[in-house]
């Protein structure tokens, strides 16, 4: 990290109340092609085709995916999760939380500079500008020039077009947790409910605030992540690297010189790789916080190795060791398998795995039973309990149900095995009576099990509970 | 505030709320108002952990701004709810008006399905599928403490699923035990009779039913009957509906029909509680949960 203790001494005993806060510069990224800029693109597209169109697509004749807070079921595809469910989501922020560390490990801030939705925002906002108003010398120009009619059209044009992609985010963010068809239909209305208007421009401001105004200030004094990026990071992590020993002393050169015998480096001091960077740092002073990883300079910095025909990658992806002691790729890559990512990588496919499988063997019916207390033992021949089952079926059609009780000689339902039918994704409480001679259960708690199985189906499913049976 | 007999802290923490508000305005407008001495930012004198110090700097805008915005929430939620002593606040904010609100909307969401139920007579809601399952979990939700899930009772809980009732089992008068509650008592008559006495009556009460019992202590027992018990069972001892006296002739005991079971009831006495429901539920609710509680007798389960 190039911010050392140094210059924020010097800075603040400068006797000026600037020293405490530095006015933001408003940065102008230049737009940049690569490869790396297509990568983005890329996930810019996937990211945001599943984003915006995911609710649309039907499953069964409902949502496909639609978190139904209301009445707690959340529709994914073929699966309904319950609240009981929630494991799931647990394990979902831990598989999410690994692969970052993973990735990190390998590669520093990809999930920054390529997927992140602050990226994927601001690239896109980027966009709309850079339509409208041109790319960065003309936005500077713009942006200092008296407001005027064209000015203030442009203006008006680029911040219309933002609110309109804002507003159709937001929409698009209830869309999950309200049908959007329904909603779509309430947007020609405008008879949105109270939460439906507030989230939907909720939503919809904090995008356009974030990725229209704000944009790398999130990352610097927002986000968390850039804070203990550094704890992720080694030696062998590969970084956006400015490769001093090849590039220093920086200067501008005529193309016709050798550039080696005036003693210069590879580093042209054209200033593009400042100019590309949506965090406004200059990456040849190292790495640094703000920086992330969005590889921008790399593209820019290609490019005009080509046109001055120096060999590419002055800035490149690589790791500390690898500028350090001149690695080759082989090189480098022997060194992504360190213990460290092999540990991480373990550990995330046991979860992932272990998910996996949890998920396969779901049984779509919950169950839990209640014990009455008011009538442990009544007055008769055989010691009778009552139960309260209270069956969950979590799948989207009725089932029936067989209830079946073991765990004492003698003990049966009253009345017989009963068979039960619960309506689809819906619960259903089940009174129970169960009887066992007296002389075969022992005084106490004595442990039974609630066997409840579909009924009438080709390939049964059964879940077990436990339960006590007193006898007094 | 109605603990209190005068209005004083009423006012008083109303003053104290506003005055503490008011203050937090005026200390943070002077104290961003106020510039620097010659503009020059110097160390207060603090130094933490040998370098850590501490710059009389203005407060940032952002910051100043913030808290600006806070005190006029403040003085706009005091204006609009209440929180400066009675004052009721704009809105006329109550917790008790929401719960209302919401029932009022649960009523609108669920009225018209109680009111298709409400009209129709008891047997005809036993009958209904639908209906017999809202009584079911209304049942579970309400009676099942006492009754047991299966509403087959307890020692000193009845059964609901057998024809034996105390007060009667046609549609109005289950109807009226749910809405009123019934508060059955047997008195203690162990200092009346005596402990002589409580126990030839109790060998009475077990011929009743045709149980085995001491025929001399029972014939003894018959006397005492005819003269105290006889007013609420009945010279028969086959009860009296009217008054919730149980049916002694037959084999279903609230309490137990051991000797000494019996004779405890004799000697200290019954007091058995039914509450009153009407108010809490309402009088559809009661409706449906009667129409369960008939039918766990009458023909469907």
């Amino acid at each position: 990290m190039s911010t050392s203790a140094k210059p924020r001494l010097a800075q603040a005993a400068e006797p000026v109340e600037q020293a405490l806060y530095e006015i933001r510069r408003k940065i102008y990224p230049r737009a940049v092609t690569g490869k790396f800029a297509a990568s983005r693109w890329f996930f810019v597209w996937a990211t945001q085709l599943v984003f915006y169109g995911l609710p649309w697509l039907s499953w069964n004749g409902r949502q496909a995916v639609l978190f139904d807070l209301v009445h707690r079921k959340f529709y994914i595809l073929g699966l309904v999760f319950w609240p009981q469910d929630v494991v799931y989501l647990t394990v979902l922020l831990i598989i999410s939380a690994y692969s970052l560390f993973l990735f990190t490990a390998v590669a520093g801030r990809l999930w920054c500079g390529y997927a992140c939705p602050q990226t994927v925002y601001t690239e896109i906002f980027l966009w709309i500008e850079k339509a409208i108003e041109g790319d960065r010398a003309r936005r500077m120009k713009l942006d200092s020039a008296p407001l005027g009619g064209r000015k203030l059209a442009l203006k008006a044009a680029k911040h219309a077009a933002w609110i309109a992609v804002a507003l159709w985010t937001g929409f698009t963010f209830v869309g999950y947790f309200t049908p959007i068809r329904h909603l779509w239909a309430e947007a020609f209305t405008l008879s949105f409910g109270p939460w439906e208007w507030f989230w939907v421009n909720f939503y919809g401001l904090a995008t356009y605030g974030n990725a229209g105004w704000l944009r790398e200030q999130v990352c610097k004094h927002m986000c968390p992540y850039a804070r203990f990026q550094s704890v992720m990071f080694d030696r062998d992590t590969l970084i956006v690297t400015y490769d001093g020993g090849r590039g220093e002393p920086r200067g501008s050169r005529s193309r016709s010189v050798d550039h080696r015998a005036k003693g210069l480096g590879d580093c042209v001091d054209c200033g593009i790789c400042v100019q590309v960077c949506p965090t406004g740092i200059d990456i040849r002073d190292g790495l640094q916080y703000e920086c992330i990883g969005c590889a921008a300079c790399i593209d820019g910095c290609n490019q005009v190795m080509d046109k001055v025909g120096y060999p590419r990658g002055l800035i490149r992806y690589a790791s500390e060791n690898a500028v350090r002691d001149r690695l080759s790729f082989a090189g480098i890559v022997r060194r992504v398998l360190r213990p460290r990512i092999l540990v991480y990588t373990a550990i995330l496919w046991a979860i992932i795995l272990a998910a996996g499988y949890s998920l396969y063997q779901r049984v779509p019916v919950k169950v839990d039973v209640i014990r009455d207390r008011v009538a442990s033992v009544r007055d008769a021949e055989e010691v009778e309990n009552v139960y309260r089952l209270q069956i969950m079926n979590t799948t989207e059609a009725p089932r029936r149900f067989l209830i079946s009780v073991s765990g004492l000689p003698g003990l049966k339902i009253s009345g017989g095995d009963a068979e039960v039918e619960i309506g689809a994704a819906s619960s259903r409480m089940i009174p129970v009576r169960l009887q066992a001679p007296r002389q075969q259960a022992k005084t106490g708690a004595n442990p039974i099990v609630f066997t409840i199985q579909t009924a009438g189906e080709a390939e049964p499913v059964a879940i077990a509970e436990k339960a006590s049976f007193v006898v007094q | 505030m109605s603990d209190f007999t005068s209005d004083f802290w009423s006012y008083y923490v109303a003053v104290i709320t506003l005055a503490s508000i008011a203050a937090c305005a005026v200390l943070l407008w002077s104290m961003s108002t106020r510039r620097v001495a010659g503009d020059k930012v110097e160390t207060m004198g603090h130094v933490w952990d040998e370098n850590l110090v501490e710059y009389n700097n203005p407060l940032p805008n952002w910051w100043r701004w913030m808290f600006y915005i806070t005190i006029v929430f403040g003085a706009a939620y005091l204006l609009l709810y209440p929180g400066l002593g009675r004052f009721a606040g704009y809105f006329g904010w109550t917790s008790s008006g929401q719960y209302q609100g919401e029932q009022a909307k649960a009523e609108a969401d669920y009225g018209p399905l109680f009111a298709k139920y409400a009209a129709m007579d008891i047997p005809a809601v036993a009958a209904d599928p639908q209906a017999r399952e809202i009584g079911q979990r209304l049942f579970l939700n309400y009676c099942s403490q006492c009754h047991a899930s299966d509403a087959r009772g307890g020692r000193g809980f009845p059964n609901l699923t057998d024809k034996d009732w105390l007060y009667g089992g046609d549609p109005a008068t289950i109807e009226a035990t749910i809405t009123s509650g019934r508060n059955g008592i047997m008195p203690p008559l162990g200092q009346a009779l005596g402990e002589e006495g409580v126990k030839n009556v109790a060998q009475y009460v077990l011929s009743l039913s045709g149980g085995t019992h001491d025929a001399a202590m029972a014939a003894k027992g018959k006397e005492t009957f005819g003269t105290i018990c006889v007013a609420c069972h009945g010279p028969d001892g086959k009860g009296n509906p009217a008054l919730g006296a149980p049916n002694l002739t037959d084999q279903t005991w609230l309490y137990g029909g051991a000797e000494a079971t019996i004779a405890e009831t004799v000697r200290l006495g019954r007091n058995n509680k039914m509450p009153a429901w009407g108010e809490f539920l309402g009088p559809a609710k009661v409706h449906l949960l009667a129409a369960y509680v008939w039918g766990l007798s009458n023909g469907k389960p």
